[in-house]
Formats: structure tokens, C-alpha cells, sequence
């Protein structure tokens, strides 16, 4: 592994039952980068995040988070590399009987013995970054979605994490909430010197802030490259998704019996 | 002929499989139940939410229970013209048997569903992978203390059952009907043995207690991440529950009071 590198994965296969998700996957995610991971639904994106964080184990090679074998940690140990890692799922997962403040807190009191004034001030300090340190004392259901997402990512970033994991960040909001969750991406990781992976399928809002990309189709990483690169690709896939065709490699029918077949329209004997 | 087989056996491979994950579950939970001795705020958070939020329907239901023993035994027990061993009645009636079973099914009813959608939602909602991405095991922070809640709960839940009982048992004979409240008391305290009666209920009730709370968590922790799923998952808590407790009842007592 480069030392530039702080996640790497290997040749990683990885399959639900006899169902295969993923296939010869290989990436490498250097330090102090934005990195997207994008592609259709079920193509097995949030697989490969799962797989870093360790919730998955590969069928097959290997996935290394700051230079360890992820799938060769035991109990403790994989919760030990976690607390470097922060994870935004995809409807912000708050738990919805705590406060946005105690949401917040919830890492720093659970790993960490500071007085309540420090777990106080550095609560604030998260909340202010997302510009929501007036929302503390709000519930969860009291927050709008793009509130929801950026009170998740106080509580994502809370422990300072090396490694920022986010799964569909922008999923359901509006331009003005998907506009300043982008913004916080790179901002938050420039600002912590972490690095972000961003599953997702908002081709514009993520073109604007990431280093890098990687196009999935059908388990398979089928293109990478800088936004420029890909957004200059002839390859017709990748053509198809980021000018969202309907037709095209990705075809519009699932597939299924002839429409004659359907139909009746064979001819009978 | 063929399907029906082939379906039984998918059916009992099934019940094998979820017989076996629930197990390994339980003993996992067990495993990294040392954060409820180190933070017992944990457990006693978990008390209040199974136990303290189940005694309005404990307490009503069980004086209730108590009034219509004291009547029912109170015109069986005139026939024989030993209305006084009302008080036995009512009360071995109580701590044997009621006591634990039906606060056991109200239990299941009300905590142990709400302890269901608990899960289920917090499963379906990724709060749980939130909480495993914290680094925070979902098994010790949140599934072992709600278990231990459960099981301490239910013991006391079942006592105040039966206290309420008898209490319901003497408004109705003493107080109403006019039954001597000396005989009442003393043939109650006369015929009830601290450790074949009392123990016994006690134990029960701590069996049935672990029984519907393991349920209750299984369920919700196994449940597809769906509204579907959930809804499915608390019925199936119910129903498990109380076929669970009314079995193990009839084994427990086969053993405690029969000598078999």
C-alpha cells in the first residue's frame, strides 16, 4: 500500500448467497481527498462502504483502512479503527428519542470521559459548523431533511475522524439543502485534513467538489478519473449516466420474455 | 403431495435456522452484558420503560382479577360452607398461578411489543449500523440493558399483580360480601408457604420474564427493515410470547407442584 493511500481494496468480490454484488473491485482512496463512488441503484455502491467500515466481510480480497486488513480485525479491534471513522447514512439515522444536542454528544460521552463543559463547548462547536447550533435542543422530528442530514454529519465528525464515509448524502433534498450539504463535505474535510467517500448518484452536485471519481455498473468499477475526465468520456456508459439517459449500455426494460411472448403475439401452431 | 412436503421441510429447516440464530443472539447479548454493571443507569432507564410504564395495566388488571375470584370463589366455596378459606383461594389462586401467567401476557402485550417496534425501528431506520459505525456495540448499549430491564421488571410486576389481587379478593369478600376479615387473613396466611407457593410463583414469573423479553428483542432485531416488516415482527412478539409462557408454565408446574 502507498502511503499516500489510506483506504485500499483489492480485487474484492463479494456476494449475497450465490448472488455476487461485487466483482474485482480496485480502488484506492488517497489521503485528504473527496472521493465519489457513483452508479445506478443496486449496483453495490453502499456495499463497498459497508465493506470499509467492516460491517460486510469480502468473499474474496482484500480492504485495508490505514494500512489494516479490515476483514482480519477481531471484536475490539474493528470497533477501535471505527472510532477513526465517521459514516452519514442515507436519512441521517439520528436516534430519534435523544435531542439534536445529546445526538450529537452521543460518540464524545460514549468513548470519552470529558466534563460536561467540554462535551458541551465541543457539541456547539460541531453544531456550529453545519450551522445548526440554534437547532440543539430540537428533536429529530422537528428537523426538515437537509437539517436532519447536517446534524448527522456534526455527530459524524464529533470524534474528529481520519476517514468520512457518506452513503447517498443528497438523496431527497432540495437544491438549496443539496448546495450547502456539498459545501460541507469539502469544507469539513479540508478543515479536519480527513477523507471523504461519497456514494452517490447526484452527478452535478458531486462533479463540483470531489477529487476523484469512480462510475460502478453491475458490481464492476467501469470507469475512474477527475470530474473532467469523465465528464470528457466517450465510453458509452458513462456517457449514459452522467447526461441521464434513458436508454443506452443501462437499457430501459428489465429484462424479461419477448413482448410477443407477453402478449400473445406469437404465432400459434 | 410433493410441494406440501418439500413446503413442511422448508418450514422446519426455517425454524431450525431462526431457533439457532435467536440463540446465538441471546448468548452474544449475555456476552457483552458487562456495560449494564458498569453503567446500571443503563438497566434502571430500561425498568422504568418496560416496568413502571406497564403498572397502570398491571395494577388494574390485577385488582380486577382479585374481585372476580373473590366472587367466583365465594359462591363456590359457600356450597361447601367454607367461605372463610376464601382467602386461600384467592391467594394461592394468585401467587401460583395468575400472579405470574397473566401479568406475564399483559407484560408481553405491552412491553414487550412496544420493546418489538423499539428495535424494529431502530433497525429499520439504520440507528443500530449508526450506532456500530460509532464504534458502539448495539448488543451492549442497547440490547442488554432493555433484557436485564425486562427481566428484573417482570418478577416485580408479577408481585404487584398478585398483591392487588388479593387486595381486589378482600374488598369483595371482607367488604362487600362480609366475609370475616379474621378468617380471611389468617387462613391465607395458614395455607400459604413462603418457598413451595411464593418461591415458586417468583421463579415463574423470572422464567416468563426472560422468555417474552429475549422474544420481544429477537423479533425486532431480526425484522425485515420495513414498516411491513415491523408490524409483522410485534405480532409475531405477541403471539410467540404468550404460546411460550402458557407452555412453559404447564412444564413448570408439572415439575413444582405435581412431582412429576
Amino acid at each position: 500500500m502507498t502511503s499516500e493511500s489510506l483506504v485500499e481494496l483489492n480485487d474484492v468480490e463479494f456476494s449475497y448467497d450465490s448472488r455476487p454484488i461485487l466483482r474485482g473491485i480496485r480502488m484506492k482512496f488517497p489521503r485528504g481527498k473527496v472521493i465519489a463512488i457513483m452508479g445506478g441503484s443496486g449496483c453495490g455502491k453502499t456495499t463497498i462502504l459497508r465493506l470499509i467500515g467492516g460491517q460486510l466481510k469480502p468473499t474474496a480480497g482484500s480492504v485495508r483502512v490505514a494500512g489494516q486488513e479490515v476483514s482480519g480485525l477481531d471484536h475490539a479491534g474493528l470497533y477501535k479503527m471505527r472510532r477513526r471513522m465517521g459514516m452519514l447514512f442515507q436519512f441521517g439515522a439520528l436516534f430519534t428519542d435523544l435531542s439534536v444536542f445529546e445526538n450529537v454528544a452521543f460518540p464524545l460521552r460514549e468513548h470519552t470521559r470529558l466534563p460536561e463543559p467540554a462535551i458541551r463547548d465541543l457539541v456547539l462547536m460541531k453544531l456550529h459548523a453545519v450551522g445548526l447550533r440554534g437547532a440543539a435542543h430540537l428533536k429529530p422530528g422537528e428537523l426538515s431533511g437537509g437539517m436532519a442530514r447536517r446534524v448527522a454529519l456534526a455527530r459524524a465528525i464529533s470524534l474528529d475522524p481520519m476517514l468520512i464515509m457518506y452513503d447517498e448524502p443528497f438523496t431527497g433534498l432540495d437544491p438549496i439543502s443539496v448546495g450547502i450539504i456539498a459545501n460541507l463535505i469539502r469544507r469539513l474535510n479540508d478543515a479536519l485534513g480527513a477523507t471523504s467517500v461519497l456514494v452517490t448518484h447526484d452527478v452535478e452536485a458531486s462533479m463540483k467538489i470531489v477529487d476523484y471519481i469512480y462510475i460502478a455498473a453491475e458490481g464492476r468499477i467501469v470507469a475512474e478519473g477527475t470530474p473532467d475526465e469523465i465528464r470528457e468520456s466517450t465510453d458509452p456508459l458513462v456517457h449514459q449516466f452522467i447526461h441521464g439517459e434513458a436508454d443506452g449500455p443501462v437499457g430501459f426494460h428489465y429484462p424479461g420474455a419477448s413482448i410477443a411472448a407477453d402478449f400473445g403475439l406469437e404465432a400459434r401452431p | 403431495m410433493i410441494d406440501a412436503i418439500r413446503q413442511v421441510g422448508a418450514k422446519t429447516v426455517n425454524g431450525i435456522w431462526k431457533f439457532g440464530c435467536a440463540t446465538r443472539f441471546s448468548f452474544t447479548m449475555l456476552a457483552r452484558s458487562g456495560m449494564c454493571l458498569r453503567r446500571p443507569q443503563l438497566v434502571l432507564d430500561e425498568i422504568y420503560f418496560t416496568g413502571v410504564l406497564s403498572l397502570i395495566i398491571i395494577i388494574v388488571s390485577g385488582l380486577f382479577v382479585g374481585l372476580v375470584l373473590g366472587l367466583q370463589g365465594y359462591e363456590t366455596l359457600k356450597r361447601f360452607g367454607s367461605a372463610e378459606a376464601l382467602g386461600t383461594l384467592v391467594a394461592l389462586s394468585l401467587v401460583r398461578e395468575l400472579g405470574p401467567v397473566v401479568a406475564a401476557l399483559l407484560f408481553a402485550s405491552r412491553a414487550g411489543s412496544a420493546i418489538t417496534a423499539k428495535i424494529g425501528i431502530m433497525k429499520s431506520t439504520e440507528q443500530l449500523s449508526a450506532m456500530e459505525m460509532m464504534a458502539v456495540d448495539p448488543h451492549a448499549r442497547v440490547i442488554a440493558p432493555i433484557f436485564w430491564g425486562g427481566a428484573i421488571s417482570m418478577p416485580l410486576l408479577a408481585a404487584i399483580f398478585s398483591a392487588f389481587g388479593v387486595f381486589g379478593g378482600y374488598l369483595i369478600g371482607v367488604v362487600i360480601i362480609g366475609v370475616d376479615s379474621g378468617a380471611f387473613w389468617s387462613q391465607m396466611q395458614a395455607s400459604v408457604d413462603l418457598r413451595e407457593d411464593v418461591m415458586n410463583g417468583v421463579i415463574k414469573s423470572v422464567v416468563f420474564g426472560v422468555a417474552v423479553t429475549l422474544i420481544a428483542l429477537f423479533e425486532g432485531y431480526d425484522t425485515p427493515a420495513t414498516a411491513e416488516g415491523v408490524s409483522y415482527a410485534v405480532t409475531r412478539t405477541v403471539v410467540t410470547s404468550a404460546l411460550a409462557v402458557l407452555a412453559l408454565d404447564f412444564v413448570m408446574t408439572s415439575f413444582m407442584f405435581t412431582g412429576v
